[in-house]
């Protein structure tokens, strides 16, 4: 697989001196849906966000494949959607961003909200949403410039599970039909087995990746993965990764 | 209509008349007390006497009241417009924000009874009053301002980081929404605090002699055992500070009232 971006001995040391990543080596293959899994706390985020170059590392490189668009979709634990604007105009952000004007990005707007399938609800105010429309609200705002990158921090944490499978399998849908490269940040070894090709294990503070495991099931895949034995198998396997990333912590 | 609707109207119907009841009591109480007990109008006037008084004296106090209402709302401009600036120059340069909110606390802590007699030695009368004014509105409108604009959601910010939007954009298209409900409750506190620092700044000129504001009338009808005119005039200075929360109040449910949690129907 074609390399997209790749973190190399990445360290992150914050102001207070907590150190959250420490060596780190990272490639993301283009195309590939990539999931970062690790205990609550061991930088996932951070490299998240160094990768999307809202923050530089304190050692290593952030490289990019040459001739890369390094256009970026970011969709954040919460949906961070503005009060103030309806979904429309929300989703109308990072278009807005570049001087194009609500008319003009009306085209594209409308499309990426078909797309998530909100298009009835484009002039409604994000408050009278359910959690899971504010979430798909905020995956078309991160679609809308089309995106070679996804990057997906916990996006479903707060969401009941029963959204969070619809949501799960909506992401995966989008993903092979726009081709886009995913990377998405979880806490949950059922999630990552489902939706990733591949799955980076975190260790716990400082992070770095301790395993590294391949989901060959093609995508998109649908309820009856769940029900799989590889599904099972590929879960004790990433489970075991996650019990040894973190070794010296009581529960 | 349907059962629960109904009775949500007469809810509602209730919420506004109870408190009307029971002001209207209040002051049949009031009326019934002076009248019953033969109080003097020079001790205490009836309801009844003020409302003639004001009405008698309208010509005299209705010019007053003009120039208190155009005090407070010409320092109310200035102070919306001098915080909104001076928070907006906070939020974006730190060093600005430490070198300068001291000043603005000391100006916020010191009595302004006791600044007004020093400024009408600088100033005239009605533009010290005016700087009274300006100076107790502008520090709620500056702090609740100060605090709105670092508030914006964090992750917005890295949102905005992301799409290199400018900095001017960052605070046209974010910080600025962000603060729209903090400067708003800032504005309906500095309204009030305008008419009072108008009010106490014009008692305090009262023997520089030229202020003709609705304060200065209490303080004339007070040397001439006035009482009723002194209680006209202040029910005139209650209704502007009432008219002032109201108008304030709709401004912010007007803006608000589509998306922030503050100004949401209460029933749901």
């Amino acid at each position: 697989m074609a390399m997209l971006a790749r973190l190399s001995g990445v360290s992150k040391t914050f102001a207070n001196g907590t150190l959250a990543l420490r060596g780190l080596d990272l490639t993301i293959g283009d195309g590939e849906f990539l999931t970062l899994l690790g205990p609550s706390g061991c930088g996932k985020s951070t490299a998240l966000r160094l990768l999307a170059g809202l923050m530089p590392p304190s050692e290593g490189t952030v490289r990019w494949q040459a001739g890369a668009a390094r256009e970026i979709g970011f969709v954040f634990q919460d949906p961070t959607l503005m009060p103030w604007a309806s979904v429309f105009d929300n989703v109308w952000l990072p278009l807005r961003l570049r001087n194009q004007s609500r008319k003009a990005a009306a085209k594209e707007i409308e499309q990426a909200l078909a797309l998530v399938g909100l298009a009835d609800v484009a002039h409604v105010y994000p408050r009278e949403l359910s959690g899971g429309m504010k979430m798909r609200a905020s995956i078309a705002r991160a679609l809308v410039t089309h995106p070679p990158l996804l990057l997906l921090d916990e996006p479903f944490a707060a969401l009941d599970e029963i959204t969070r499978f619809k949501l799960n399998n909506d992401l995966l849908r989008l993903k092979t039909e726009l081709g886009t490269t995913v990377v998405f940040v979880t806490h949950s070894v059922f999630e990552s087995v489902y939706l990733s090709s591949r799955i980076a294990v975190f260790s716990a503070r400082p992070g770095r990746v301790i395993a590294e495991i391949d989901i060959p099931e093609p995508l998109p895949r649908d309820e009856s993965f769940r029900l799989s034995p590889a599904y099972a198998e590929h879960c004790r396997i990433a489970s075991q990764a996650l019990q040894r990333a973190m070794p010296d912590q009581a529960a | 209509m349907s059962e629960p609707r109904r009775r949500a109207a007469t809810r509602s119907l209730m919420d506004i008349a109870l408190p009307i009841l029971v002001f209207l009591g209040a002051i049949g109480l009031w009326e019934a007390v002076v009248r019953l007990n033969d109080i003097q109008p020079y001790l205490l006037p009836a309801p009844s006497l003020i409302a003639q008084t004001i009405v008698k004296d309208w010509p005299l106090l209705s010019g007053s009241l003009w120039v208190t209402v155009k005090i407070t709302f010409s320092a109310l401009l200035l102070a919306i417009a001098g915080g909104v600036l001076l928070a907006v120059l906070f939020s974006q340069w730190k060093w600005v924000e430490r070198s300068f909110f001291p000043f603005a606390v000391i100006l916020q802590v010191t009595p302004i009874v006791a600044i007004a007699p020093l400024l009408l030695v600088y100033l005239d009368a009605q533009n010290a009053v005016l700087v009274c004014a300006f100076i107790v509105a502008f520090f709620p409108i500056l702090s609740n301002t100060v605090i709105g604009l670092a508030s914006a959601d964090r992750s917005l910010v890295e949102l905005f980081q992301l799409y290199r939007a400018s900095r001017w954009r960052q605070l046209t298209l974010l910080r600025l929404p962000s603060a729209l409900p903090y400067f708003l409750g800032g504005l309906k506190i500095g309204g009030g605090l305008a008419l009072i620092g108008a009010i106490v700044a014009e008692i305090a000129a009262g023997s520089a002699g030229q202020g003709t504001g609705l304060a200065f009338r209490i303080a004339e009808a007070g040397y001439r055992l006035n009482i009723p005119r002194m209680f006209a005039a202040l029910v005139l200075i209650s209704v502007t500070g009432i008219a002032i929360f109201l108008f304030f109040s709709g401004l912010s449910q007007l803006l608000l009232g589509r998306w922030h949690d503050s100004e949401r129907d209460h029933e749901t």
